[in-house]
């Protein structure tokens, strides 16, 4: 009876690792024996070096301050440390040795040429989508780098995630390789922007949120908003209109954010003011309106009314007394913000501002403790600043101007707590 | 974070709420569309018109040559300086911006307030001064005057002053140097300068430094006494 049993055990285990196999290989053709590196033509290099901008390669396969390509970043994840590679063309510590095919692997499969799985922090359940035309037009352009020799840093996972075999578990669970599905029921423009935005763009990797084992939902699919793991600001959904819903507002304006990093609807912050900066400012104005179009056509789902206690008078007068002391100079009495001359924005309006009553309140708190600086870019090349006030202000204290904010103006977004302000202030930088 | 301790962390909460609320009295509402508005992220911490905290810590940067500024800002941004609240403000701003604000800072002069009594041993101040004068050849440790002016007021454009420079402030940066938190574009000077101390040199150093009152008028040397006895990445030749 027992030996029955065992022998059901090891069929059932057996099954399992041929299907988590056959799960990791499905689809994928072997790369052909003599598949060498090649160079492409000018114009499919000045593509590439466009998509690869698109595509914000360069920010996380680089160093601070580092030798731009060569590697060497480190992406913290609950489950360990992850270096990004160096994908200058050094025959031995970068693609040198790398055909097209090779690299088209990697973007589709997510599979290094030496054939061993690669960590999902690169994002390549989105680089899935991305064309072979366009997946060679960057492998082009990374071949005129100049040759960097630097060795990839080990990553630093925890056990068991540092095993090929659990990355191959996960696969089989999360991943699959895709392509991307034109609807021929939309515009080119629209089509054109769900390519960028659920490909290259990868917009999913923060704003669809992050399951337990660090999968992004839906295969990618979902741009409902999500905590960035490690990072601790929240990536609004794009497809709630308390949070960062784009459906009501203007394309132009839609564009101006992407660009320029403001608008007069809201400004980037955090994570997205370093997107801005790094790459969307870089796109052509045809590709930004095209992920205008295609952002203000997901449906839009209002989240259920807050469940948050209102504050309790006392941290409530707190706050105002906070505010009245800290903010009221600039954001105005009102919380109206303050507008130049010209009618641009200097500072940001609090009064109807999302970020100041979203679900959780994440961001409020990182900005109120860390202020900072939108993006410099052509449209905005002198940004205003606000002063960090993680320094000054105790948890409760800011816990309380929150609080006072998001009851404020006709808000009613409910209480912040002195353990939010805790949990939400820090944070890895990178 | 690095160059921050547990005992300046807690002053440093102290002077940055008297310079948020220096500015915020004397920033006029309504917000003005200025540089001097754009910058109050550097002020909260820096002190009004970034003539330092009486915090002991965060350092004055009016007056101080604008491409030492620039120099400083592009090294949080990149990655050779570390501290957490300079490094985001920075993160995404453009060279250009950047050589603006240093060039707003720079361009500040106002008088320095009198230095803190030393309360140090009269030992260790001369030890200081012999070092910071006339340095030790014999140790390979170049006279701060020779490099950062005669006045050890600085070196425009890049090269700058240390006297007003808080002794805690001049601690933690040698500090810094010497085990790699702080670093400027190689050939690093300053990191071989360093490590070539001693904790008692350091100590006597910024003791003798932090307790010498500041000429008026305090700008920058145009030019350098004699070439540098090293060379630094920093400072264009």
């Amino acid at each position: 009876m027992l030996g029955r049993w065992l022998l059901f055990l090891v069929v059932l285990l057996g099954g399992l690792a041929a299907g988590v196999a056959w799960l990791n290989v499905a689809g994928e053709a072997p790369v052909a024996a003599g598949a060498t590196p090649a160079n492409g033509t000018p114009e499919q290099v000045a593509r590439g070096e466009y998509l690869v901008r698109v595509g914000n390669c360069m920010t996380c396969h680089t160093a601070r301050g580092g030798t731009p390509w060569a590697g060497g970043r480190g992406i913290a994840t609950p489950f360990g440390t992850v270096y990004a590679g160096n994908l200058t063309p050094d025959p031995d510590t970068g693609l040198g040795r790398w055909s097209a095919d090779h690299f088209w692997r990697a973007m589709h499969h997510g599979r290094s040429a030496d054939g061993r799985l690669l960590y999902p922090a690169f994002p390549y359940p989105d680089m899935s989508r991305v064309t072979r035309e366009d997946s060679d037009a960057i492998y082009f352009y990374l071949r005129t780098l100049p040759p960097v020799r630097q060795a990839a840093t080990p990553h630093a996972l925890d056990f068991p995630y540092g095993t090929q075999a659990a990355l191959a578990v996960w696969r089989a669970l999360f991943f699959r390789p895709g392509g991307f599905e034109p609807d021929a029921s939309r515009s080119a423009e629209w089509n054109r922007g769900a390519y960028l935005v659920r490909g290259l763009g990868h917009c999913a990797a923060c704003h669809g949120g992050r399951n337990p084992f660090g999968a992004t939902p839906e295969r990618g699919m979902s741009l409902d908003g999500g905590l960035i793991p490690m990072r601790n600001w929240y990536a609004p959904a794009l497809t709630a209109p308390e949070q960062a819903g784009v459906a009501d507002w203007e394309a132009d304006h839609v564009v101006a954010l992407l660009r320029d990093g403001t608008s007069p609807r809201g400004s980037a912050l955090g994570p997205m003011a370093d997107v801005v900066y790094r790459s969307l400012q870089h796109l052509r104005e045809d590709d930004l309106r095209a992920i205008a179009v295609f952002l203000k056509s997901l449906p839009q789902q209002r989240s259920a009314a807050s469940s948050r206690k209102a504050p309790d008078p006392a941290q409530l007068e707190a706050g105002a007394g906070l505010y009245e002391t800290h903010c009221a100079d600039c954001h105005g009495k009102n919380g109206e913000g303050a507008r130049s001359a010209t009618g641009a924005t200097m500072v940001p309006p609090l009064a109807g501002n999302r970020t100041v009553t979203m679900e959780p309140p994440a961001n409020l708190i990182r900005v109120i403790v860390h202020g900072g600086f939108l993006p410099a870019t052509r449209g905005n090349p002198r940004p205003f600043g606000m002063p960090p006030y993680g320094l000054v202000l105790t948890d409760a204290e800011i816990a309380a101007l929150a609080s006072f904010m998001r009851t404020s103006w006709g808000h009613a977004a409910g209480e912040v707590r002195p353990q939010e302000v805790a949990r939400f202030r820090g944070g890895t930088g990178e | 974070m690095v160059e921050t301790r547990a005992r300046k962390f807690m002053r440093s909460l102290l002077a940055a709420l008297a310079g948020l609320l220096m500015s915020a009295h004397l920033l006029a509402a309504p917000p003005q569309d200025s540089l001097a508005q754009r910058v109050i992220a550097c002020t909260a911490c820096h002190g009004q018109e970034g003539r330092a905290a009486p915090d002991g810590y965060h350092p004055r940067i009016a007056g101080k040559p604008s491409l030492y500024l620039f120099n400083q800002l592009v090294n949080f941004r990149e990655g050779r300086r570390r501290y957490g609240p300079m490094v985001y403000l920075v993160d995404h701003l453009s060279d250009d911006y950047l050589r603006e604000i240093a060039e707003h800072f720079a361009a500040i002069d106002l008088p320095y307030p009198a230095p803190a009594p030393a309360r140090d041993a009269p030992a260790l101040l001369s030890l200081g001064e012999m070092l910071a004068l006339k340095g030790d050849e014999s140790r390979k440790l170049p006279a701060r005057a020779a490099c950062h002016g005669r006045t050890l007021t600085g070196v425009a454009p890049a090269i700058p002053g240390l006297l007003g420079l808080p002794r805690d402030y001049l601690k933690g940066q040698l500090g810094a140097w010497a085990n790699g938190q702080r670093r400027a574009h190689a050939p690093d000077c300053m990191a071989d300068i360093a490590r070539a101390l001693t904790p008692q040199d350091v100590s006597a150093v910024a003791a003798w430094i932090s307790s010498r009152p500041v000429p008026v008028p305090a700008k920058a040397a145009d030019t350098l006494p004699a070439p540098l006895p090293q060379e630094c990445g920093s400072v264009p030749r």
